[in-house]
């Protein structure tokens, strides 16, 4: 008995099925896991079990603090998406509810290499020259 | 995506309420821009990459 609903599989099966591009999906957890961790592993465990477009990394936040650290990860449970290059998309928490469709919608954007954004917001966005980064400051639904 | 300069962070407030503290989170979602900036509510994406310009005082 998964953590992803039967019915919800076969949609996201569908969603996931037209994807070409490969995604990498690294999560962060550690040897002794806190709940959130246990739970956001065996999700997108079973979210990688349903494309083969979607590779799953598991580290150790602990024992890999290096490779944390090249991530930019500060705390766990620690999602990182990444397609052909590292688009600084982070997710921090279990990615259920609310995140798991953001999480979703994520991974199909980067697997087409369309932000699915405007033409208006991207050339907006063009001008930007410097770092910027973004929180997100979300709670469970 | 958009730009090489953008990252973005999703974070799970209830799951690191240090953070909600930190950047007092009342309501949700909120977002924060370079540590300084915070807007609350769903805010169009045109209207947030005006926000972002503005934070790095383009």
């Amino acid at each position: 008995m998964g953590i992803i609903k039967e019915k919800d599989r076969e949609q996201l099966i569908k969603l996931l099925m037209p994807l070409v591009n490969k995604v990498k999906v690294i999560m962060f957890t550690q040897e002794f896991e806190c709940d959130y961790c246990r739970v956001g592993r065996e999700i997108l465990d079973e979210l990688s079990g349903l494309s083969d477009r979607i590779l799953l990394e598991v580290h150790d936040f602990v024992k890999e603090a290096d490779l944390a650290k090249s991530y930019g990860v500060d705390k766990i449970p620690a999602t990182v998406l990444l397609g052909d290059r590292d688009y600084g998309i982070r997710f921090y928490g279990v990615p259920a509810g609310y995140e798991f469709t953001t999480l979703i919608e994520d991974i199909i954007n980067i697997s087409r290499r369309d932000t699915g954004l405007s033409e208006d917001t991207l050339k907006e966005l063009t001008k930007i020259d410097r770092p910027v980064h973004i929180q997100v400051m979300i709670s469970p639904t | 995506m958009a730009n090489y300069y953008i990252s973005s962070d999703m974070i799970e407030i209830s799951e690191f309420p240090h953070l909600a503290i930190k950047y007092s989170v009342q309501g949700v979602p909120k977002i924060i821009i370079n540590e300084k900036f915070s807007v609350v509510g769903d805010v169009p994406e045109l209207e947030l990459a005006l926000m972002i310009l503005k934070a790095i005082e383009k």
